[in-house]
């Protein structure tokens, strides 16, 4: 362990319990459609007219839509390492709530080893640190890897 | 329900390049070539009709006025429109609407961008409530991370490979020779393009497109005012600035997620399929009567994509097709006969309209090396993030 603070890069989108982490998302009360990020104000549903959204979590795992890489540094607000390191993104449908969800992969993941409809699911993970923080942010992984 | 024509009068471009100009110098040069190819003076103009755009300070928000001043003030309405990629089409969609319903017979519709250097940022005053600030921030998703998300999804689904992304970018490169408005006129072999950087697996540098200046602009009138004018003009037929429909369950620049589809099934029609075909209903024409093609290739593998949603092929055919050399010049449908994207870079508000003025050339056969023979309809087909459609339909 390095010693710094783990604190969420993002407040109120996931919780993390140990290593296992669900997002934050929210659910319709009238036609239960979900919402990630959550949507609390009104449903997006257009035949829905409710104003009534819990907040819920979600389930962790779900289908690979589909994979890539950046082998290139981001512009800010990307807060890239010095050297920069390539990272993997993964668009994800949870099984459950039935949305393809955006997210790096784990930092262990190996690109050549992905396929589309394959099982992943969520990893709690350092997105980037400072002096004192470490900034946690929800990660996919292939299940068992 | 088939709609009204109206009518290109003229045409022009500035050509695409990084020039270090202000855009509004790109938009006055196309505007005026557009008005000289009208054989209209800059009088005659009853309304200017600007795509945005939102890195050049605030003329790039108002850029109809912006354009309007640099013209010369002469006290005429003005419209700026934005819809990201798609702008150029909402300020040729706003002309189209005050034509048909009559309020001015006459219109100059201009889009021009000076654009930065290397990925597109959010945009200086973005704050963490902004979902293109977020995806940035918290997953690092450029574009070209979505560009490539597609592009796996094709090999993963339907074979494709990255010698076929290659094809695309041969394929146009070498249309792009032929036009003097493109900023890339060279040709490029399949080797060329494996061999470039990889940017976002399995897209190389070569795959995907630069960003760049530029400008292009129309004179759109009336049926009336054009055969008043003796003109037998080129005509839009239909012009679609669609959004998707709930929910929508593929993931777009700059989102997150997608619509959640566990309470509400997905649509029959998907958002992408939805934008042409709105086009081509309000043409009475269908993808069978198109003989070419404008669409966004942001990447190779996305020019791809928009041959199935378009309706040249069915779901998982446009390898086939491109193999084949059907969307090659001289091919059933040649597809991005200026050279595309890929030989032009993306200056955002112009690009939308520049597509229409590429096919207002090939439909009057003037495009000179880059001719597509026999040209009498063609499609133009492009998606801004925010979920904004674009596509336009011409024909003789």
């Amino acid at each position: 362990m390095s010693g710094k603070n783990r604190v969420p890069a993002v407040e109120g989108w996931f919780v993390a319990d140990g290593e296992a982490i669900n997002l934050i998302g929210s659910q319709c009360r009238q036609c239960q459609s979900y919402f990630f990020p959550k949507e609390t104000f009104f449903c997006r549903n257009p035949d829905c007219q409710s104003k009534e959204l819990d907040e819920v979590p979600f389930g962790r795992k779900g289908t690979l839509w589909s994979y890539t890489n950046n082998c290139y540094p981001p512009p800010k607000p990307y807060m890239a390492p010095d050297p920069f390191v390539p990272y993997i993104v993964a668009a994800v449908q949870l099984d459950e709530e039935k949305m393809v969800v955006l997210g790096q992969c784990v930092a262990e993941t190996e690109i050549e080893k992905l396929k589309v409809g394959m099982e992943m699911e969520l990893a709690l993970d350092v997105l980037y640190e400072d002096d004192d923080n470490e900034y946690l942010v929800w990660k996919w992984k292939p299940v068992g890897a | 329900m088939a709609k009204e024509d109206i009518a290109i009068l003229g045409v022009g471009m500035h050509p695409w390049g990084k020039w270090g100009r202000n855009f509004t110098e790109y938009g006055i040069e196309a505007a005026n070539a557009a008005l000289a190819d009208a054989d209209l003076g800059w009088r005659d103009i009853q309304l200017v009709c600007g795509g945005e755009t939102i890195r050049n300070g605030y003329p790039g928000f108002v850029s109809g006025s912006a354009f309007s001043q640099a013209l010369g003030w002469t006290g005429i309405p003005v419209a700026s429109s934005y819809g990201a990629c798609a702008s150029g089409t909402q300020a040729i969609q706003t002309a189209r609407a005050q034509i048909l319903a009559g309020m001015i017979d006459v219109a100059l519709v201009v889009g021009a961008d000076a654009a930065p250097k290397g990925f597109f940022a959010p945009t200086g005053n973005a704050t963490s409530n902004d979902p293109d600030w977020l995806r940035f921030h918290l997953v690092g998703a450029t574009n070209p991370i979505y560009f490539g998300l597609y592009a796996r999804r094709r090999m993963d689904l339907y074979g494709a490979t990255q010698e076929d992304f290659a094809r695309v970018k041969v394929k146009n490169a070498a249309a792009g020779v032929h036009n003097p408005y493109a900023r890339y006129r060279k040709e490029v072999a399949i080797e060329d393009v494996m061999k470039s950087k990889m940017v976002s697996d399995p897209l190389r540098l070569l795959d995907i497109c630069a960003t760049s200046d530029g400008g292009a602009s129309m004179v759109l009138s009336s049926m009336e005012f054009a055969r008043k004018h003796a003109i037998d003009p080129v005509r839009i037929r239909g012009v679609s600035t669609v959004t998707p429909r709930y929910p929508n369950d593929v993931i777009e620049m700059p989102n997150f997620a997608t619509d959640s589809s566990a309470a509400v099934p997905v649509p029959a029609t998907p958002f992408r399929d939805s934008i042409a075909k709105r086009a081509y209903e309000d043409s009475g024409m269908g993808p069978d009567e198109m003989d070419l093609a404008e669409v966004y290739d942001l990447s190779t593998a996305l020019e791809l994509d928009w041959y199935e949603n378009i309706g040249l092929c069915g779901e998982g055919e446009a390898e086939k097709i491109l193999r084949d050399g059907e969307t090659t010049i001289g091919g059933r449908c040649p597809v991005n006969p200026s050279g595309g994207l890929g030989s032009f870079g993306e200056a955002i508000p112009a690009q939308a309209i520049a597509q229409v003025c590429e096919l207002t050339w090939q439909i009057r056969g003037q495009a000179g090396g880059r001719q597509v023979e026999g040209a009498r309809a063609g499609v133009t087909a492009n998606q801004g993030l925010f979920g904004h459609g674009s596509s336009v339909v011409v024909s003789a």
